[in-house]
């Protein structure tokens, strides 16, 4: 259901009918057929209650821990991503201001605390390092019926959860392949001189890293 | 217009990637967010992609914030949000609108021959996002590619050598293809579409009206 990787779910195309009418988005969840049974676990480390303290309570004992956890990795990628370390930190600043802001925008049923600050900070670096506009897709309209199950939120949490632990028990070469794969950053020239690999053995382990993770999320 | 529509060709897993990672140029974010806005499955899957972003965030490196950040934060946050820009209502998903100020209606079309009507969008100079207008049973010149081209439908459908593309498909084309959209008879075909280089015309006519495109 999280289909990371994997896109065969759509080869089956079917699945959706799209009422297109006069170009109108379509509609989330429409796509809750087969609710999995969910044991009963407690989430743990997914931050999901810190947010949700910020949004009800303006929480800053909350948010304080938020930031000492994130705040640190956001201005590591900024710095990665080409940012002075000055320029990273006031950005870093500004992103975490940010969640602050949107926190009742976050959606527990749709993303991973990391995972949707992680877009926030990307979005940060395209407005701030590329000086882009960052188009995003129309917002998903939440009626009162449309309020994320309890069990949505848990699966997904849990399944980002497990692409985490997948993502540290990589083989660190693997890893970085991945990530430079993920970043646009693989030039096979400049790969096969850090590794002293030939273009075939990169792709193919590439391939190989990508079916690892693929079969830790089933 | 008010039939089923059912989306036949996605965007790539590369566009997908490139999306969550925030390396495409803008152009071709535009063609993506509103692609997504109108497909369950692509929105889906670009979903699992930031969540790749995210799981790379949780593992890396770290850099130590400064003395007082936190504090600093907190005081940036006391001075409330940016204000977010009213949407005026629109018959394009939102991502669209705001780039065009509007719906349809308030495109300002311009001639570029044959009945075919286009409109550059503004965005970052490395790739062009622009509107295309085909009335029903035209043509769109000859054309290759050096670089990528992405075209969205919104309203009607083209065809063209490879297949048919009805409202919310997306063709991809890269440099191997050499081809002619044709509106389909019926409806009006009105594209999105974006390119990272400049469109080659291969007949003589088009190629004189190139400036013109500015493209
Ligand atoms: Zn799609």
């Amino acid at each position: 259901m999280f289909g990371i990787l994997d896109r065969s779910h759509e080869t089956g195309a079917s699945e959706y009918q799209v009422p297109y009418g006069a170009l109108k988005p379509i509609r989330p969840h429409c796509q809750k057929a087969n609710t999995p049974t969910v044991k009963k676990t407690v989430l743990q480390n997914t931050w999901v209650e810190h947010l949700k303290r910020i949004q009800a309570d303006q929480d800053q004992r909350a948010f304080a821990e938020l930031f000492a956890h994130f705040a640190p990795r956001v201005k590591a990628f900024l710095m990665k991503s080409g940012a002075s370390p000055s320029m990273a930190e006031e950005c870093t600043q500004e992103v975490m201001a940010t969640l602050w802001h949107k926190a009742h925008l976050f959606d527990p049923s749709r993303a991973s605390v990391a995972t949707w600050i992680f877009t926030i900070a990307r979005n940060k670096k395209i407005d701030a390092l590329r000086k882009q506009r960052r188009p995003e897709p129309e917002n998903l309209e939440w009626g009162p019926e449309a309020e994320p199950e309890a069990a949505d939120i848990l699966v997904l949490q849990q399944e980002s959860q497990q692409l985490t632990e997948a993502m540290t028990a990589l083989p660190s070469q693997q890893r970085e392949l991945i990530e430079k794969a993920y970043f646009g950053d693989l030039s096979h020239s400049e790969i096969a001189a850090e590794t002293g690999l030939p273009l075939g053995t990169i792709k193919s382990r590439l391939r190989l890293a990508l079916s690892k993770l693929r079969q830790t999320m089933k | 217009m008010n039939n089923m529509t059912q989306i036949k060709h996605h965007l790539t897993d590369q566009l997908l990637i490139g999306y969550a990672a925030g390396t495409l140029p803008e152009a071709f974010n535009l063609v993506v967010a509103t692609h997504l806005s109108m497909c369950d499955s692509c929105r889906a899957a670009a979903q699992a992609y930031d969540a790749i972003g995210g799981a790379f965030l949780e593992t890396d490196a770290q850099a130590s914030m400064d003395e007082g950040a936190l504090e600093e934060t907190l005081a940036l946050i006391g001075k409330g949000p940016s204000a977010a820009k009213p949407m005026a209502a629109s018959d394009v998903p939102s991502p669209l609108g705001a780039y065009i100020g509007g719906g349809l209606g308030d495109v300002k079309w311009r001639s570029v021959g044959m009945g075919v009507r286009q409109a550059v969008l503004s965005t970052s100079k490395s790739a062009t996002a622009r509107l295309l207008y085909i009335p029903a049973g035209a043509a769109v010149p000859d054309h290759g590619h050096r670089g990528t081209e992405l075209t969205l439908v919104l309203q009607g459908a083209f065809r063209d050598a490879t297949a048919r593309f009805a409202a919310g498909d997306v063709e991809v084309a890269n440099e191997d293809l050499n081809h002619t959209p044709v509106a389909e008879i019926g409806e009006d075909c009105i594209c999105l579409a974006a390119t990272d280089a400049p469109l080659r015309f291969n007949s003589w006519i088009p190629r004189m009206a190139q400036p013109f495109l500015r493209i």
